[in-house]
């Protein structure tokens, strides 16, 4: 690559930078702010579904459910023992890869399509148990209790969203470089080595069960991380909100577009794809009620059509970009 | 307990398990020959389930008339997905593309009835001809049942006849044993993979008219009936027509007994319970190999 064109991928990378750091600064209106935050959210949560789906080749309709896990830990222990929501978030997330460690023994020997109904029955399971568990509110679903002052102790803020985004946006940041840093490591070489072919990488002694379940672990933990943020920022939960099918697929078309197995592609899947729908939405008002996710489902189409490899695919030489992007976005 | 309880619970369980068979049924003969999940299979049946809705409500006469126009319209859709859609996806390596395309598909047309039909729940409420409850010895089963189980039946004897009798049906399943010997062999399988998406998006049009007798379309309704059908497959053994009947059967006789003796509202949790379990035991299911 000349320096050139490696100078121009680096002042691209700052200004892209500069710019999500002051966007709540240039964009006051809080529907712009809420655009930005949910792209971080559901970058979170692309990237820890990639994670699982492009490097461990372990297709998971059923992120949502650790998104729910997440979301309800945190605001029961907030509710019934009053613990505060920053400790509730890594106690969701260990809980949700310990739901994950759970759900990777009936799955362990299932591969593509098998795995991707698993985790629809996954999903479901989670869904109905918590729709009739009274203790969590089952069908009514729970309010976080408010706090009268904005506080980060308390992770809730009020009249006010550049909080949220600098918090969202963090712990994005926060997700991608242990997501980076494992795919770095020789876990990331072995999950490598298993998504290329399990029998060769069990015949070279990789345990594989063991790095499939390293893998969900952390996937469930990133996911749930982002899921006590949703329900710290919306301040409501219920079984339909939190624990769907609809998230759980629009996480997936989103990585799938991007380009799965870079971590990057997912990542630009949401910054094109979440703002789409969101304005179109916006745009077209009650009477467009449909046509958002109509051109989502036909532009994920289209992509799976023309380049299954997805969007990334295009920027394949762009080598020094990927690692900055990351830090920036 | 009464004998008549068990046996009126057996009766539900099959006319519940046989309509989970009609819908399964295509899914697992697409798999068999073109090794995709159509997870737009529940959205098809939507389709199906607005014809039978509009049929009543446009024109006054049963849902049922409705059948021969929608068994068409889906064929000719499914054909045009695979021509268009489905063929291509199937060229690339890329298999999680193959997973994901059918996914976009669906959301592109719950998102289409939403934008149509807006996402109100309907339901045919006094249909003229299918009305009423069947009555045989104290065990009851209301009409719109009885009829979609012997709708599936009808569906599950004529698709056997036509792969076990038919040319073309050989040929199908010659493409889904061995690919590449039944192309050596002169079968155009590209046309027997067409054939058999058009085929199996079609048999959603014979039971789904009549679902909105018996339940509601919106949407929404294609999704937990596509994912039990996923799961039945599954149980099944993806490919396999008489595994696929059968695990419907047993999947409605779970939901039955499941819902009566541990709690009605768990009744789906112990389908996917159950289906969770057997994976630990037989991956490919049942039934599979």
């Amino acid at each position: 690559m000349n320096v050139k064109k490696e100078n121009l991928i680096r002042s691209s990378l700052l200004v892209i930078s500069v710019f999500i750091l002051i966007y709540p600064f240039l964009f006051k209106a809080a529907f712009y702010q809420h655009i930005m935050i949910m792209v971080f959210m559901y970058g979170l949560l692309a990237v820890s579904w990639d994670l699982m789906g492009g490097y461990a080749n372990m297709f998971s309709f059923g992120h949502s459910a650790f998104f729910g896990i997440g979301a309800y830990t945190s605001t029961v222990m907030l509710i019934h023992w009053g613990i505060n929501p920053w400790i509730g978030m890594i106690v969701g997330g260990c809980l949700s890869g310990i739901v994950g460690v759970l759900i990777s023994y009936p799955t362990s020997k299932l591969r593509g399509h098998y795995f991707a109904i698993a985790t629809l029955a996954f999903l479901f399971v989670t869904k109905i148990l918590l729709e009739n568990w009274r203790f969590v509110g089952a069908a009514q679903g729970l309010s976080v209790p408010m706090v009268k002052e904005s506080s980060l102790l308390y992770f809730q803020f009020h009249g006010s969203k550049i909080p949220y985004y600098y918090i969202m946006l963090g712990l994005l940041v926060l997700g991608v470089v242990l997501t980076k840093w494992v795919i770095r490591s020789r876990i990331g070489y072995y999950l490598r080595a298993l998504r290329e072919s399990p029998e060769v990488a069990q015949s070279l002694g990789i345990n594989t069960a063991k790095y499939r379940l390293i893998a969900i672990a952390l996937s469930a933990f990133l996911a749930a991380i982002s899921g006590t943020f949703y329900a710290q920022y919306v301040l409501y939960i219920d079984p339909p909100s939190a624990i769907s099918l609809h998230i759980s697929v629009q996480v997936v078309l989103i990585s799938v577009f991007g380009g799965t197995g870079t971590i990057n592609g997912p990542l630009l899947g949401t910054a094109i794809l979440i703002p789409l729908i969101n304005l179109i939405g916006a745009w077209l008002g009650g009477a467009g009620r449909g046509i958002a996710f109509m051109v989502f489902g036909a532009v994920i189409v289209v992509m799976c059509l023309i380049q299954p490899d997805g969007l990334i695919k295009y920027f394949e030489g762009w080598k020094l970009s990927n690692r900055r992007e990351n830090e920036a976005a | 307990m009464d004998a008549t309880v068990i046996i009126q619970l057996f009766v539900s369980g099959l006319t519940v398990g046989l309509l989970y068979a009609l819908v399964a049924i295509g899914l697992t003969l697409i798999w068999g020959v073109t090794d995709i999940i159509n997870f737009a299979h529940g959205e098809f049946l939507v389709i199906a389930m607005y014809f039978g809705f509009f049929t009543y409500s446009l024109l006054g006469v049963s849902s049922i008339l409705a059948m021969p126009v929608a068994v068409v319209f889906l064929g000719v859709l499914g054909w045009i997905v695979y021509r268009y859609v489905i063929s291509r996806v199937l060229k690339s390596e890329n298999i999680l593309s193959q997973i994901v395309v059918t996914f976009g598909i669906s959301v592109f047309l719950q998102s289409l009835f939403l934008f149509l039909f807006t996402g109100d729940y309907r339901s045919v409420d006094n249909d003229p001809w299918i009305k009423g409850d069947v009555q045989v010895g104290g065990i009851f089963s209301s009409t719109p049942e009885v009829i979609t189980s012997i709708l599936s039946l009808v569906v599950i004897f004529f698709i056997n006849l036509f792969i076990k009798k038919t040319y073309t049906g050989k040929a199908i399943i010659a493409t889904s044993l061995d690919r590449e010997t039944a192309q050596l062999m002169g079968i155009n399988t590209e046309r027997m993979n067409s054939i058999t998406f058009a085929l199996g998006i079609a048999c959603l049009g014979v039971g789904g008219v009549v679902l909105p007798i018996t339940t509601h379309v919106s949407p929404y309704s294609g999704f937990l009936f596509a994912v039990l059908a996923f799961t039945i497959v599954a149980l099944g053994g993806f490919g396999s027509v008489v595994g696929t009947i059968l695990a419907g059967v047993i999947v409605g006789m779970i939901q039955t007994f499941g819902g009566f003796f541990v709690e009605p509202a768990y009744k789906y949790l112990c389908v996917f319970v159950l289906y969770l379990l057997v994976l630990m035991v037989r991956p490919k299911g049942i039934f599979g190999w």
